[in-house]
């Protein structure tokens, strides 16, 4: 089987790509400052968080390899992500739906 | 091809599977502090939901300059981690770029820690510690700040224990005691340091950056 790193073979190509996620990673930072200045309502600090969610995925994608990775390891991810949306999903209904 | 034999421990009968198991036993690691993190994350929302207006004024407080400075070093230093896992699991020989990467991260670890020792110092001086001679008036601003140095104080000791696992990397892997070569803890502990640097990432955005536009 060949795994990417195999078909990357010199420092340079390295560099480049994980250079270029580093600059996306970097515009989406200064994207989320710029924007909390800006007064949108639920808008502004929705997209602190939806930056947020786009520069975890990145790194959780392409630096920490899950892209390339087999069934198994997503499972392992995907549990911690399943549980925690269930943790939000079930205290969040209450707290919501409270009245008063 | 690196020899493995010297890198294989009990119980796996081959490197592939000692591989595979280490990189499956650390995500699942990864699973639970996700859980743990995101209950202290839950609990932050919760409050904000209740005190939406303090929350705002709470997060003014802070000083976004050393947030986003601490935001722009941890991101660079996954930047060096990533390099340097995938230098060392690459066919070729990457010994001095995988140490010099290792050390970059280590480094951008520590400046991490140093701003953030600025950044309290000037919250002690500002009275943002919940207590009796806390600054802001709204009692929901207490709980921000309660919040804020409970999660950031965590944050802060998973990312020293990072630091203690490169610096353990760097040292026997200069001394020649490990070969980093395809070596099973290297991404094991670049894993790791990518998780405190995504926790940071959400962090970011619930600490430092409500009420800037009110």
């Amino acid at each position: 089987m060949t795994t990417p790193n195999e078909k990357t073979s010199s420092a340079s190509d390295l560099w480049r790509l994980n250079l270029l996620i580093w600059a996306t990673l970097m515009a989406l930072l200064f994207a989320s400052l710029a924007l909390a200045y800006v007064p949108m309502g639920f808008l502004t600090p929705a997209a602190g968080i939806i930056i947020g969610f786009a520069k975890a995925g990145l790194v959780v994608f392409l630096f920490m390899e899950l892209a390339s990775s087999r069934a198994l390891i997503w499972l392992a991810a995907l549990s911690g992500l399943v549980f925690v949306a269930a943790l939000f999903a079930l205290t969040l209904a209450d707290v919501l739906s409270r009245s008063g | 091809m690196t020899d493995t034999s010297t890198q294989l421990r009990e119980p796996w009968a081959n490197f592939s599977r000692q591989q595979e198991a280490g990189k499956f036993g650390i995500w699942v690691f990864l699973a639970s502090e996700v859980l743990f993190f995101g209950a202290l994350m839950l609990t932050y929302t919760v409050c904000r939901i209740e005190h939406t207006e303090a929350f705002a004024a709470a997060g003014r407080e802070t000083n976004i300059w050393y947030g986003t400075a601490n935001t722009a070093i941890l991101l660079t230093s996954s930047l060096t981690m990533a390099m340097a896992a995938q230098a060392a699991a690459a066919p070729e020989r990457f010994r001095r770029l995988v140490l010099g990467c290792l050390l970059t991260t280590a480094a951008l670890g520590l400046a991490f820690l140093v701003v953030k020792g600025f950044e309290y110092k000037e919250d002690i001086d500002k009275h943002l510690v919940p207590g009796s001679h806390f600054a802001l008036p709204q009692a929901g601003a207490q709980l921000f700040y309660g919040l804020y140095w409970l999660i950031t104080g965590v944050h802060a000791v998973h990312l020293s224990i990072g630091i203690v696992l490169v610096s353990r990397l760097i040292l026997l892997g200069y001394l020649r005691k490990i070969e980093l070569r395809e070596n099973p803890e290297v991404e094991v502990t670049a894993l790791y340091w990518h998780l405190v640097d995504i926790v940071w990432i959400f962090l970011y955005p619930l600490i430092y950056l409500p009420g800037r536009a009110s």
